[in-house]
């Protein structure tokens, strides 16, 4: 029988067996298609946090997803130029290091998210969606009407930046590095989802009510369910800035907002993997449908529309059902 | 009277626009108590309740607990604080299962919401907190039933085994009963008149033989007002309630 | 800065937000009557604007574009409404916002797909080309003139439909209890379809409007809709005069913001970087607003507590 844990590992095998089978076929393409499904299941893994488990309905992810591509943007131009970012207060340098990169993004993801989230949290339901979604555009219109990095046009950072040990320009070995972050945030989101936060979170979202009257403060909980969230998904944009050594305000963009929500929904809101299969399907559709026509997000909002009426527990529900509680 | 009360309400008021729905309300509660509020529909006991628990901001007067001054708190202090609630239309996370909503109270009891990575289901004190508070209710067995699935009178029993999980100072209890049925209300009466020897408690409530069986006190409110307070003997023979409120219900 | 190019953005900022008004009523009447969050409300702008351009080169009348982009809105959103949208109601925030993003995705490939990717532009009429000269000597564009004078008298005509009319009655109820006026004997989902189609036929309207000082092109109805999420959320949901008093604070926050902000900079910084950062916080401004009306009054100015 096909239960939810078995097409989880299934899931991820085929993530891990589509492009090993391209690098042994020569097929460089594939890859970087399996690579950029990881990238946007790790922003999918991080909305779910906040939007599946908490419930919190974000059309802003677009933001955190935006700081993370303009921190690596950032420092590797700056990197690349040989010049400082500031000198005053103190000689702050550019760097091509992935990993310094990828803690830059975080932080800077999870303070963003920090601000977002004490503001919009004052407000719930659509509120709560109007408001990310106007959060978000603000990062985006900022970014274009700033000159320093390149406004609307962007930033390109000519040579992918490095990681010790790895030669991150060889496609299969980048392709590597992201399925590991994608497996080590799958495990955090999954301790958190089996701490007592995430039984306190998902209980939020159910009843609020419940929560306070066993003295629990719904607030602080989505507060940092949002920042873990966000930082996450910033994560996930310093990677995919890295994968099209490009960035521009297009990661900003609120279409890139719904398409992570999109993610969530085509897999399963709420499940574990949902989001991971979720951004497989639609990085195979996006290929596959881009092949066919040049109008291809009629056909897909056309899936989507029939998913969300008539298939609400996206590919996951309709394969093993029902959530199982689990005890 | 001899010990001091662990609740009591001094002349708090709530109106909404032009309905006033408490008005003025003093009520103690001491230690090892029942104490019934009793009245009939729309005279205010939920809003009480919420004014109570502090889900609902008083207009004026004041909610002292354990000689504390908690007006000013909201129900989430108010409840770590120790006055522990049980809702008159069942409020449970749904998709969880029995267990879970159980040791949600007692993560809140031990302060635990934040504890991040550790297995909530692999923590032996709040697994066996959550146990004992079923157990004492008798939904041991259904611990792994999806909340969804209990019956109404099973969901009533989950509120108070949450209410006993955050082990609280004071028991308000919104109509416990409703629902519950012949079988479940005597079992229900009896386990509260257990209760009452570890934290006094607030019943509202809609069933009068439960009421007369166990309140040591009630107090009778109409149209937001106490109209009466005393030992339940007393009560059920003051002409004014009678006239108000049993009266009609046995004429 | 003078006086005169002062007046000038000050009318720059209220027909902006006389613009933002027709987005954010029709908005905010499905959100107050049918709890639904439509995402989809810009297409709806982008179809009325595509509708009057295609007229009025078929036709040369402005006049007939005009009455093309009502139709056409109308149309469309009715049509929206009736395969779609009536289907969300029951459903939760998230169905709502993922279908209408879907939506848009179909609307914009299949506008895309008609018209093809180059704007369209759409003539001002003559007889409102040109400038006006008003008091004080400032000279005013009459086009821009006219489109405030036509938001203006579009908000009081909403404002009579609903204070003074059955229909506007029968919207009222339908924010106030959803159960009583089926009670009273409305056919709700007709109401509903009526309320859609008129939310639909006002950012049409707008969308023909403004087709013709910008370009009309795909996707030109998102920027619009955000705006309008924004005056929403400082107005408070479900209020038309919260629809109508925040459209003019963004209005006039974002051309005023765009117009004095790098000036207020010059003051102590060199022309160059002044020019950068005010543009940059004043690309900001309206969400600052947003944020400060947050802090103060999270449910709107107007909204119900």
């Amino acid at each position: 029988m096909l239960t939810e844990r078995r097409l989880n590992i299934l899931v991820l095998a085929l993530l891990l067996a589509v492009p090993l089978w391209a690098w042994i076929a020569n097929e460089p393409f594939t890859i970087t298609l399996a690579t950029r499904a990881v990238i946007f299941a790790i922003a999918g893994v991080g909305l779910n946090l906040a939007l599946g488990t908490g419930g919190l309905v974000s059309l802003g992810h677009a933001a955190f997803f935006g700081i993370g591509g303009y921190a690596m943007g950032i420092l590797a131009s700056h990197a690349q130029a040989y010049t400082a970012i500031f000198e005053w207060p103190v000689m702050l340098e550019g760097t091509k290091s992935m990993p310094i990169i990828w803690l830059v993004a975080i932080l800077a993801s999870a303070l963003a998210a920090l601000a977002i989230g004490a503001l919009s949290l004052r407000t719930s339901g659509v509120y709560f969606i109007m408001i990310t979604l106007a959060f978000g555009q603000m990062f985006y219109y900022f970014m274009i009407s700033w000159p320093a990095y390149g406004g609307e046009d962007g930033l390109s950072i000519y040579v992918r930046n490095g990681f010790p040990g790895l030669n991150t320009l060889d496609p299969i070995q980048f392709f590597g590095l992201t399925f590991v972050i994608l497996l080590l945030v799958l495990g955090l989101v999954t301790r958190l989802r089996a701490s007592a936060f995430g039984l306190a979170l998902g209980a939020a979202r159910q009843n609020e009510a419940r929560l306070r009257a066993v003295g629990i403060d719904p607030y602080r909980l989505y507060l940092l369910a949002f920042t873990l969230s966000g930082a996450i998904t910033g994560l996930s944009g310093a990677l995919f800035a890295d994968l099209n050594r490009f960035v521009s305000p297009t990661m900003f963009s609120w279409h890139t907002s719904g398409e992570i929500i999109v993610f969530i929904i085509l897999g399963g809101v709420g499940r574990l993997m949902g989001p991971v299969i979720g951004a497989a399907l639609y990085v195979m559709l996006e290929h596959l449908l881009g092949g066919v026509s040049d109008y291809w997000q009629i056909y897909f909002g056309a899936i989507l529309l029939a998913v969300v009426l008539f298939a609400r527990g996206g590919l996951i529900g309709l394969l093993v059902g029902r959530e199982v509680a689990h005890d | 009277m001899t010990e001091a009360p662990v609740l009591s309400l001094r002349e708090i008021s709530k109106r909404f626009g032009a309905v006033v729905a408490s008005d003025k309300v003093s009520l103690d509660l001491r230690p090892g108590e029942i104490h019934a509020l009793i009245g009939p529909n729309g005279a205010g006991k939920s809003t009480l309740i919420a004014q109570i628990a502090g889900t609902l901001r008083s207009d004026a007067g004041a909610v002292i607990f354990e000689g504390r001054d908690v007006t000013g708190l909201d129900a989430v202090a108010r409840a770590r604080a120790g006055l522990g609630r049980t809702f008159q239309i069942s409020s449970l996370a749904m998709e969880y299962t029995v267990l879970q909503n159980a040791l949600l109270g007692a993560a809140g009891q031990a302060g635990a919401a934040f504890s991040l990575l550790r297995p909530v289901m692999k923590n032996r004190i709040l697994i066996e907190a959550a146990e004992a508070a079923l157990e004492a209710v008798g939904l041991a067995e259904f611990r792994a039933l999806r909340t969804d699935e209990l019956s109404h009178g099973q969901r009533r029993q989950l509120e108070v085994a949450i209410a006993l999980t955050l082990r609280p100072r004071a028991f308000l209890m919104d109509e416990p009963m409703a629902g519950l049925g012949m079988e479940g209300s005597r079992a229900m009466t009896e386990f509260l008149d257990r209760l009452r020897q570890r934290a006094p408690i607030l019943l509202v409530e809609h069933d009068m033989d439960a009421v007369f069986r166990l309140a040591d006190r009630v107090s009778v409110l109409v149209y937001g007002k106490i109209i009466a307070t005393g030992p339940a003997g007393e009560i059920r023979t003051d002409p004014a309630v009678r006239r108000a409120y049993l009266g009609e219900e046995d004429a | 800065m003078t006086f005169v190019l002062l007046a000038e953005q000050v009318l720059n900022g209220l027909q902006f937000g006389v613009m933002l008004f027709l987005m954010a009523a029709g908005l905010t009447l499905i959100f107050g009557v049918m709890g639904l969050i439509n995402l989809a409300h810009g297409s709806l702008y982008m179809v009325g604007a595509f509708a009057a351009a295609a007229t009025a080169a078929a036709t040369g009348s402005f006049l007939l574009a005009l009455a093309a982009s009502l139709v056409a809105a109308a149309a469309a959103g009715a049509l929206m409404e009736l395969v779609v949208i009536r289907r969300l109601y029951g459903r939760d925030h998230l169905d709502q916002v993922l279908a209408t993003f879907a939506l848009i995705l179909i609307f914009s490939e299949g506008t895309r797909w008609l018209f093809g990717s180059f704007p369209l532009y759409l003539d001002i009429p003559d007889a409102l080309s040109g400038p006006v000269t008003l008091p004080f000597g400032i000279e005013y564009p009459r086009y821009r003139l006219a489109i405030i004078g036509i938001g203006l008298a579009v908000a009081t005509a909403l404002y009579l439909l609903i204070t003074r009319t059955r229909i506007g009655i029968q919207i009222r109820a339908g924010e106030e209890d959803r159960e009583m006026i089926a009670a009273l004997g409305v056919d709700i989902s007709r109401l509903y379809t009526l309320v859609f189609a008129l939310g639909a036929a006002l950012a049409g309207f707008a969308g023909a409007l403004i087709g013709a000082i910008q370009s009309v092109q795909v996707g030109m109805g998102e920027p619009v809709l955000i705006l309008a999420f924004v005056v929403i959320v400082i107005g408070g949901i479900g209020s038309v005069k919260g629809a109508l008093v925040g459209s003019v604070l963004v209005g006039l926050t974002d051309t005023l913001g765009r117009a004095l902000l790098p000036a207020v900079f010059g003051l102590f910084m060199e022309p160059s970087a002044a020019t950068t950062v005010g543009a940059s916080l004043a690309s900001m401004a309206i969400y600052l607003l947003m944020a400060a009306v947050l802090i103060l009054r999270p449910r709107g100015l107007y909204g119900s507590a």
